[in-house]
């Protein structure tokens, strides 16, 4: 590599290509499509290459940014991949859903210029180029750059569930010779990548693709195994595991718990997400037997990633009006920033400064209508935030056929309640080492939403890579 | 990895059938009270159904549906040795039971052969079984030799007369409760009609009652809220929380209402499933 810094004349930003706004709103393609290979490069040339970079710090799981992003100005798309490779098993999806602006692109120098080097679109960018096999096949004429290990059968270890955190975990062991067993609850590996994010944000292609290298690594996914109930942590230890990593998510949906919530046309944006992308309801009748709700009005409750995405798929399900409803303002809103800009963009109508006080039905008790309470941001609360208040008097009628709740989740009680010996903490969280995520049970293991409550993509695969390190050296020695 | 068919038994030609199928680690776990979630093929919903029965031995489980919709339909026409893609269980908690003395089981429709399970439960830790079974007709009866291999007794009623008491299982739960003060539970499984009947009918006895939901269930193992109910006046969720509940603090009103809310959906998915079995 030359050393050779690139001259500080720093372009715009490039732009991604998207699908436009009204043709993806009722289509279930990818938004964003991609950078071509001359965008990237032309992106990757905006980087400074600085010498304390801001941005790895800002980066979970420490991918070295520079260094990829050198490869990607040399055209050398194969090192970059095994650059992020080193410490992301997931970059394809990550480049797609981790909320950048909070991290990386956080962190960047060129920040403070208002423009920071899009590192998320080039991460993406690397591994959709490792997908389409063109990378690798130039290099070494293979489709895979993996060497496929000697899986050793009398070392094996049990993840439970089978999102970020466990197929990160289970990636790392795979790569160092040791057996993994998945045992997943539903009948699709992959965790939120498949039930609850949707395809026009994370194709499912990319999701199975990553998973079907890790069966070529020898990791065996088995679905429809729940923990706690089909199998047991302490039977899969008898059973000669030498370690159970536990990455069971945090997935039982919380109410409003305001009165009318059980009308018929009121849901959790869980079971909303989880009939479409799991069940494929988008296809119902013809190609999917699993219905979801009509809604012409719907409404969204939450502001995050979740509400995001229930309503712009609402939208797609063939909605007339689609609103967010919010107690705080745009400004608060915890989504990535760039699902609140494309949501705005597909016509979603944001309710900001308003709480649901109560649903109305008819008399066969189907939604009609939400009453709100109009609020405004008073003194900051203990986080800092300005605490939402409620307006007197000021409370209306917002018409609506089908609303769905997306306020967050809580920790699952199937596996816990089964697991007693498990240690849990205030909230309901299984209580793990920070540094190497072992449970209350020696050799056993846990790691991302389960311990952590709802965070993030890059957060569970960084503790299922820590958790599988420590496995490693117990095995290995 | 998908469960074959060992054994189909048509119950009530044409509308309701016994399956068993191999599934080993699912039977080795199962207790009374469980359920499984199934899918049949790539393009076919989830739905619950009851533990009917296990075989430990045979590492086989049975369950027993009455054909509804697409679901049910699809699953009529498999023949035994064939598969179901996926089956999931045992899953909800197991029926509570302890030795205490006599149990009324009480069985209505489809619901007769969950009940059995849980009557087979109490006969086996060494309760006194009286099982109440009814449905409309003679034929319509389901599991009468099984349950009468190990209940104490068996009272049956049907809605026509053309077998055992004419009326309702309320009718016969009712006279018995008045004349057997020993009864410390009445387990109810069947439509929620009956279920809400044997709740108002229990009432003024004071005796514990069991009934166990059939709510619309979409993962069954508590990650979406499909299946909650209001249980004195809390939500509770049915494939978690139950799905057996204090029949005093069901709101069956609503349980029935939530039903329905697919209605139109089922109608249409099941009228295109027909037109394209009969070409
Ligand atoms: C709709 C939605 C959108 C999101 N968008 C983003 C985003 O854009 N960016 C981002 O960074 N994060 C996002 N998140 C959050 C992110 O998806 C989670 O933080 C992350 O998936 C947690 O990973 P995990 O491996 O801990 O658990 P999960 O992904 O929840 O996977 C847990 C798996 O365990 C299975 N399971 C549960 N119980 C059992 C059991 N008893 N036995 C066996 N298996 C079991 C579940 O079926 C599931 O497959 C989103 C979440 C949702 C719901
Ligand atoms: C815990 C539990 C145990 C059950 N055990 C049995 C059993 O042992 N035998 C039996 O015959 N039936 C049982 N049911 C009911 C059974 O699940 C439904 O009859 C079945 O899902 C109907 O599917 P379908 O496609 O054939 O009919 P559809 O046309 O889809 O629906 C017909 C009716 O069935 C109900 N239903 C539809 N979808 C679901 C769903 N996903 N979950 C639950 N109910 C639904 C609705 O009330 C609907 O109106 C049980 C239900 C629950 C919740
Ligand atoms: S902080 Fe920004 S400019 Fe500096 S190395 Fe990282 S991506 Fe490049
Ligand atoms: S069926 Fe989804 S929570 Fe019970």
């Amino acid at each position: 590599m030359d050393n050779a810094k690139p001259k500080k004349v720093i372009a715009p930003r490039t732009e991604m290509p998207c699908q436009p706004a009204a043709v993806r709103a009722r289509n279930f393609k990818e938004v964003a499509l991609g950078y071509t290979p001359e965008m990237a490069i032309a992106e990757a040339k905006r980087c400074l290459q600085c010498k304390k970079p801001g941005c790895m710090k800002g980066c979970p799981v420490e991918i070295h940014i520079p260094e990829f992003i050198a490869a990607v100005t040399q055209g050398d798309f194969d090192a970059a991949y095994r650059i992020i490779k080193g410490t992301n098993p997931l970059p394809a999806v990550s480049g797609r859903v981790c909320p950048q602006e909070n991290q990386c692109e956080g962190k960047c120098i060129l920040l403070a210029k208002g423009q920071p080097i899009a590192i998320g679109r080039l991460e993406r960018f690397v591994a959709d180029q490792h997908i389409a096999g063109t990378a690798c096949e130039e290099v070494s004429g293979s489709s895979t750059c993996t060497m496929a290990p000697l899986c050793d059968d009398g070392n094996k270890v049990a993840c439970l569930g089978s999102g970020p955190a466990t197929l990160s975990c289970a990636g790392y062991l795979a790569a160092n010779g040791i057996k993994v067993d998945v045992f997943e609850a539903l009948h699709e590996a992959g965790g939120v990548l498949i039930y609850g994010i949707p395809a026009f944000r994370l194709p499912k292609d990319v999701v199975k693709k990553e998973i079907d290298a890790m069966r070529q690594l020898g990791v065996s996914f088995k679905t429809n195994w729940v923990g706690g109930r089909t199998v047991q942590v302490s039977s899969l230890l008898e059973q000669g595991y030498k370690a159970v990593f536990i990455g069971v998510g945090a997935g039982l949906p919380l109410f409003l718990n305001v009165p009318g919530e059980n009308l018929i046309g009121v849901f959790s944006a869980n079971e909303y997400l989880t009939r479409v992308n799991l069940g494929r309801a988008h296809s119902f009748p013809a190609g999917s037997d699993t219905p979801v709700y009509p809604g012409k009005h719907v409404t969204v409750f939450g502001a995050g990633n979740v509400a995001m995405d229930a309503a712009r798929t609402a939208m797609r399900m063939g909605a007339e009006s689609v609103h967010i409803v919010y107690r705080r303002t745009r400004a608060e809103m915890p989504a990535r920033r760039e699902e609140i800009e494309h949501a705005e963009e597909e016509g979603i109508q944001f309710e900001m400064l308003a709480a649901p006080l109560h649903f109305n039905g008819d008399a066969n008790s189907v939604l009609e209508s939400v009453t709100l309470q109009r609020m405004e941001l008073g003194e900051p609360d203990a986080s800092g935030r300005r605490r939402p208040q409620p307006v007197e008097g000021a409370v209306y009628d917002l018409p609506t056929d089908l609303a769905i709740i997306a306020l967050g989740t809580r920790s699952n009680p199937i596996l816990l309640d089964a697991t007693p010996e498990l240690d849990k903490n205030k909230r309901g969280y299984i209580v793990a080492d920070e540094e190497t995520g072992e449970t209350s049970i020696p050799n056993v293991f846990a790691g991302g939403d389960i311990v952590t409550g709802a965070a993030t993509v890059i957060l569970a695969m960084g503790a299922g890579r820590r958790a599988a390190k420590e496995i490693c050296k117990r095995i290995k020695g | 990895m998908p469960t074959r068919i060992v054994h189909k038994e048509s119950l009530i030609p044409g509308t309701t059938s016994k399956l068993v199928l191999d599934a080993p680690q699912i039977a080795s776990t199962a207790k009374p009270g469980h359920f499984v979630m199934l899918r049949i093929d790539e393009q076919g919903e989830r739905i619950p159904l009851t533990i009917a029965d296990t075989d430990k031995e045979q590492g086989t489980i049975t369950i027993v549906y009455l054909v509804m919709g697409k679901s049910t339909a699809a699953l009529e026409n498999l023949k035994q040795g064939d598969s179901i893609l996926d089956v999931c269980g045992p899953l909800g908690r197991a029926t509570h039971i302890e030795k205490q003395g006599t149990v009324i089981c009480v069985g209505g429709g489809t619901g007769i052969a969950a009940m059995h399970h849980i009557a087979k439960g109490h006969h086996r830790i060494g309760n006194r079984v009286v099982g109440i079974i009814g449905a409309r007709s003679k034929n319509l009866l389901l599991f009468e030799k099984e349950l009468s291999s190990f209940a104490d007794e068996l009272l049956i009623s049907t809605d026509d007369g053309s077998y055992g008491h004419k009326g309702f299982v309320t009718e016969l739960l009712q006279q018995r409760l008045a004349a057997d003060k020993s009864v410390f539970e009445v387990v109810a499984v069947g439509p929620v009609p009956m279920m809400a009947a044997v709740a108002k009918t229990t009432q003024p006895f004071g005796v514990k009652t069991t009934v166990s939901l059939n709510s619309i269930m979409v993962d069954g193992i508590g990650m979406c809220g499909a299946c909650r109910v209001t249980v004195g006046g809390e939500t509770k969720f049915a494939c978690v929380d139950g799905p057996e509940f204090d029949g005093q603090l069901v709101d069956f009103a609503e349980l029935r209402r939530r039903l329905g809310a697919y209605r139109s959906q089922e109608t249409l998915s099941l009228e295109q499933y027909r037109c394209q079995c009969h070409g």
